[in-house]
């Protein structure tokens, strides 16, 4: 081990040069294809556990597949599922709408619109949200009365508490006002991703602020917000479980109302499982299609917004030949 | 004699402890061509900034069109107006910048007739009329549907001249015009300027292109550290400079 690079050749015995004067035909040497031996181990390891759990999903009575089948379609179960649905988009359109004026007010000027949308993010970011959920319930017990009027002035319409907030409004609130935290470090994320050159080049053809915001900046920043956006409404569609808590007939208080009564826990989960993968799976189809969209208008390459089934389809040359291109996209 | 388009007397600019404008007085007439040369930091895009309101001044007197912009005159002091009153002052100046900024999520002819439609509130089909005229005149009537980004530097700044005129401005200011140009496409956008110039367009422009100010420019002014060293001619200032610091200077671009 005396200079560096040569132990190699010491321990073979030989330099890899010798063989210029052994007579072989060098330029005939083919390279042997690499082995994976590694690979084939891991591979065979991971289909074990991919054929136990398929063994037990089959041989496992308590699954009770008849079960799963005849809940799937029940009217129980649909109205949860349209339930969640209406969760999850209303309280994306409250956390995204509420997103953008924490966000906005985040990068303003004002040092106090500064600090209390800072407060506000770290308050609903640092408390869990089931305990917020819980907390908008028991609001009657805070405040029994809220009322409509000039702040610490007269007020000119009251109610009672325990009547506007419902288990939906308090869902509501709950999902909505929580996603807003998180949603308005996603659209700040956008905004300060337009380049200060954009918003000048505005002021200086006399555009106003809100114009400035509307026409210019925003539709720059939803390419850098879309993509979150996305995965935040999956996460949502998931997310909005919790109410269940509330007693809010969602998709999984309404497996929990049957199988409370039926005892069968298991196959009624599955189902609402199966709405949620359902779901899950459509939206983030929807969101791939959507994030390819805008790639497009990003950059100067053809990206290619074939689905990924459709390409792995093309690998299967009797399926689909495939074209020359697709194989350069997937080179990329 | 009319009144002078752009009036700066005494114009101070502070950021933090670095003066980056110290006392600029300065007058341009109508259809005049002034440039402005110096090394960087020496205030010049600061003063181009300053004129439409894109910097606030620390005090002085900056008159556009007879107008303070983006302050009101009370007492002995200047006051911020209202955002309202700074952008209606801001659409009677024209402005180019040295990296374009043409908005990107639009087409070209979308880039022209934005300000227009939306501040001049003219209607769509006299703006897209407006706009097309302008495209043409800087050689683009060809490239309407494209996007920014799909154009050459030269193509892009030549864009964003016309975006500028579509608003009609009195006054046209350019920070460092070509600056942002691989050479071969400085030509095609001076030859625009020139163009505005012979037109009798008023125009204040930053820049390191000596050739142009010496072709072009009826005046030259030659700022360093935040004043005006030396002004005049461009014979006089590029041929003949007065000062040791314009002299060091043109020894270095030229």
């Amino acid at each position: 081990m005396s200079s560096f690079g040569s132990p190699r050749d010491s321990e073979r015995g030989e330099p890899d040069s010798s063989l210029l004067d052994s007579g072989i035909d060098l330029a005939d040497l083919e390279v042997a294809p690499t082995r994976h031996f590694s690979r084939w181990v891991w591979s065979f390891a991971a289909l074990v556990l991919v054929a136990m759990g398929a063994n037990l999903l089959i041989t496992n009575e308590q699954f009770q597949w008849d079960v799963v089948a005849e809940y799937l379609f029940s009217p129980v179960i649909l109205r949860g599922v349209r339930l969640t649905l209406v969760l999850t988009v209303a309280s994306m359109a409250i956390g995204i709408s509420l997103g953008i004026v924490l966000a906005v007010m985040r990068t303003s000027n004002a040092s106090l619109l500064r600090a209390v949308s800072s407060a506000y993010l770290w308050f609903f970011r640092g408390t869990p949200l089931l305990v917020q959920l819980i907390f908008w319930f028991n609001l009657g017990a805070l405040l029994p009365e809220l009322s409509l009027g000039i702040p610490f002035g007269p007020s000119f319409m009251s109610w009672e508490t325990n009547s506007v907030i419902s288990p939906l409004m308090a869902a509501l609130l709950g999902l909505g006002l929580n996603e807003a935290a998180y949603m308005a470090e996603v659209v700040r994320a956008g905004l300060l991703s337009v380049d200060e050159g954009q918003v000048e080049a505005a002021q200086a053809l006399g555009m106003k602020p809100t114009l400035t915001l509307r026409r210019i900046v925003m539709p720059q920043a939803m390419r850098v917000i879309i993509p979150p956006t996305g995965s935040r409404t999956i996460q949502m569609l998931k997310t909005s479980s919790l109410v269940s808590v509330l007693a809010l007939p969602e998709l999984l208080h309404s497996a929990q109302v049957v199988y409370s009564r039926t005892f069968q826990t298991i196959p009624l989960l599955v189902v609402a499982s199966i709405w949620y993968l359902f779901f899950t799976t459509v939206l983030s189809a929807i969101q791939r299609r959507i994030e390819a969209h805008y790639a497009r208008g990003s950059s100067r390459h053809v990206v290619d917004t074939t689905p990924r089934w459709k390409r792995s389809l093309g690998r299967f040359s009797i399926l689909k030949p495939s074209s020359s291109n697709q194989a350069e996209v997937d080179d990329d | 004699m009319t009144e002078p388009v752009v009036v700066a007397r005494g114009v101070r600019k502070r950021f933090g402890s670095i003066e980056a404008l110290r006392d600029i007085t300065l007058d341009v007439q109508a259809g005049e061509v002034v440039c402005l040369l110096g090394p960087s930091g020496s205030g010049k895009s600061t003063f181009l900034r300053a004129i439409n309101h894109l910097e606030r001044i620390s005090g002085g007197y900056l008159l556009v069109n007879g107008h303070l912009v983006g302050y009101r005159m009370k007492g002995n002091k200047l006051y911020e107006t209202s955002v309202d009153e700074t952008c209606a002052r801001r659409a009677e100046i024209g402005m180019v910048f040295q990296n374009f900024n043409l908005f990107p999520h639009m087409t070209v002819l979308g880039n022209v007739v934005e300000a227009p439609q939306r501040v001049l509130k003219l209607k769509r089909e006299t703006a897209i009329e407006r706009a097309t005229a302008l495209l043409d005149r800087v050689g683009l009537s060809d490239k309407l549907e494209s996007y920014p980004r799909q154009l050459s530097g030269g193509q892009q700044q030549r864009v964003a001249i016309a975006r500028a005129l579509a608003m009609e401005p009195r006054l046209m200011l350019f920070d460092e015009p070509t600056s942002a140009l691989d050479p071969e496409l400085v030509a095609e956008v001076l030859n625009v300027m020139t163009d505005l110039a012979r037109d009798g367009m008023t125009m204040i422009v930053v820049t390191h292109e000596i050739g142009f100010a010496l072709e072009v420019a009826d005046r030259v002014v030659f700022m360093d550290e935040g004043i005006v060293v030396e002004e005049g001619s461009p014979e006089e200032v590029l041929s003949n400079p007065m000062h040791e610091r314009t002299r060091s200077f043109l020894s270095r671009v030229l």
